[in-house]
């Protein structure tokens, strides 16, 4: 059966849930070789082990990582010259995307990226199911040339436990000179929230200009659901929230299982950002902020008196 | 100081986009179209850099006739030349077609100056890849600072600052560069009356594939790597439940969540 290569994302060797869901999908379309980049290996084959990794080609050198995603890839390119694989899965965020695009190039292949859904295709190859213009629009597409490349959305796979060998095999690989071009000179860790990630998170509560800077009830709601927290655009320029939890056009686009809309008009800017979540409420106190017509339940009100009392209450509810 | 920035003409994104139903691709006659936003930071954050010291930007794009509008209004807030690639067989290209064409035009319009920088938007605002700018930086053989929310150019390098979701970093490389910005780098300046007015009389150069020393077969749609095979219109939602709060709308809230087993 042939390998489909999947692109491990992990920090220290704590392996993400898109990784799960990328290997999971791998096994509709081959045996998945995991590519492990970095250290912390030792913790992470259990998972990759769990998941269906028959294999994982591991490079350890610290000259791949220093340099932003030109080494790897290039390794991911010698790794299709060498395994010829049937497709290459990477996650769907900024640095993934970016591997993909210059693999694509080097690889002469195909690429779909943020794809939702991921299967054979009729008479070979890889179909793709993708969500466009702001979630208005569904395409299924097919790659066509070369190795199949893909990088997929989180939460577009429920992960399925399949316990394999997740055989490791160190590769040979250093980076080319030009590959070096480019590094990284200062890394300053963020502080962990403790909430999950934005893009990963089944459920989501974000607030905009309503909150006039105030997240704490939107925090203290996100709490009380063991959800992620977003910001509306006109919450990230006004300096509340940091840009990198801001829902919309020009910042994430998620598709949890439950949106919660707090203090946002939803403007198309935003809803391009969230407007396929399966189920989307909506607090706001003008009755005709355009976000009503999106919502499977909404409140007209003020969400510093409405969001406290359903914290209260669902805390109460959770026991 | 020679920059060229990459930019893109897209239908507009309040407007209803749609696809052609005759070849599955993006319709781009029947809806109003526009720079793209996030081109314009990059515009801006290469107008910046001239004006601190002294040079040149150049603004390229590849599209059909209406996709002038795009270099116009980069040229009204400021850019001195204006480059547009215009093919009939380009239509339908995909990202590494249009990387492709793209390439080849900075390679002919630097051939005698070359350029110390490529600037480009993280992402088009319609097909919202984000891969050309690291296609194209493939092609030229150039390292690619991506996802910029600040930029500094010093004797001979390029270093950006990175709000990523783990952390923050600086990077820098060495130029010439491909440097991609966010919305988070710069405010976009409105063209002045003066910007306007100048922007007529500044150069636009248009360029066909055979300018470029490429094949028709090698870009359109028959070129593709990848393939539409269809597309629906996500059907619409159904109507929601809206209650005004009247001192329970939180407790309605948790139930209707409670309903719909979130808790």
């Amino acid at each position: 059966m042939a390998e489909v290569l999947v692109l491990v994302d992990h920090v220290d060797g704590k392996v993400r849930k898109t990784t799960s869901e990328l290997l999971t999908i791998a096994r509709r379309l081959g045996e998945p070789s995991a590519v492990f980049i970095g250290s912390g290996f030792d913790a992470a084959k259990e998972t990759l082990a769990k998941f269906g990794a028959a294999k994982v080609y591991r490079v350890e050198s610290p000259d791949v990582l220093g340099h932003l995603i030109a080494p790897q890839a290039e390794l991911l390119a010698q790794l299709v010259g060498s395994a010829s694989p049937a497709a290459v899965l990477i996650p769907s965020n900024a640095e993934g995307k970016e591997i993909a695009a210059r693999l694509a190039i080097k690889t002469e292949s195909g690429l779909i990226t943020d794809a939702v859904d991921v299967k054979p295709g009729e008479g070979g190859g890889v179909a793709t199911t993708q969500s466009v213009f702001a979630g208005s629009y569904t395409v299924e597409a097919t790659i066509t040339k070369g190795t199949p490349i893909v990088t997929v959305k989180p939460n577009s796979a429920a992960p399925e436990e399949a316990p394999a060998a997740a055989a490791d095999e160190v590769v040979d690989f250093a980076p080319s000179e030009a590959a070096k071009s480019a590094r990284i000179t200062e890394s300053k860790e963020k502080q962990a929230t403790g909430r999950p990630e934005l893009t990963e998170a089944a459920i989501v509560v974000s607030g905009g200009r309503g909150t006039s800077g105030d997240f704490a009830p939107v925090e203290a709601l996100a709490d009380s659901l063991g959800a992620a927290v977003g910001a509306s655009r006109a919450a990230v320029d006004a300096g509340w929230y940091p840009h990198t939890s801001q829902v919309g056009q020009t910042g994430k686009q998620v598709s949890p299982q439950l949106y919660v809309a707090c203090g946002i008009s939803g403007a198309i800017q935003h809803r391009a950002g969230m407007q396929t979540s399966k189920t989307i409420v909506a607090v706001n106190k003008d009755n005709e902020a355009p976000i009503f017509e999106l919502v499977d339940f909404g409140v007209v009100g003020d969400l510093f008196k409405v969001l406290p009392q359903a914290t209260e209450a669902i805390k109460a509810a959770k026991g | 100081m020679n920059i060229v920035v990459c930019v893109k003409y897209v239908p507009d994104a309040q407007a209803d986009r749609t696809f052609n139903a005759s070849d599955n691709t993006t319709d781009r006659e029947n809806v109003d179209g526009l720079l793209s936003e996030l081109d314009e930071y990059a515009v801006e954050a290469a107008l910046k850099i001239v004006e601190a010291g002294e040079g040149e930007v150049t603004v390229l794009t590849v599209g059909p006739d209406q996709a002038a509008d795009a270099i116009k209004k980069a040229l009204q807030m400021g850019a001195h030349k204006g480059v547009h690639v215009k093919d009939d067989a380009i239509h339908g290209s995909d990202a590494p077609a249009t990387s492709l064409v793209l390439a080849e035009a900075i390679k002919k319009l630097t051939a005698d100056s070359p350029a110390d920088l490529v600037i480009t938007g993280m992402a088009s605002t319609d097909g919202t890849m984000g891969v050309v700018p690291a296609m194209l930086a493939e092609r030229l053989g150039l390292p690619a600072v991506t996802y910029a929310a600040e930029l500094t150019v010093d004797g001979g390098t390029a270093t950006i600052r990175r709000d990523g979701d783990v952390s923050t970093q600086t990077i820098e490389a060495t130029l010439p560069a491909l440097v991609s910005v966010t919305d988070q780098i710069n405010e976009p300046r409105y063209p002045s009356f003066k910007g306007i007015m100048a922007a007529k009389k500044k150069p636009v150069e248009q360029l066909s594939l055979a300018d470029l020393g490429l094949d028709a077969a090698q870009v359109g749609l028959d070129a593709s790597w990848t393939k539409v095979d269809s597309f629906a219109a996500r059907p619409p939602r159904a109507q929601g439940t809206i209650v005004t709060d009247e001192g329970d709308g939180g407790e309605k809230l948790a139930a209707f969540l409670a309903e719909r087993k979130f808790i």
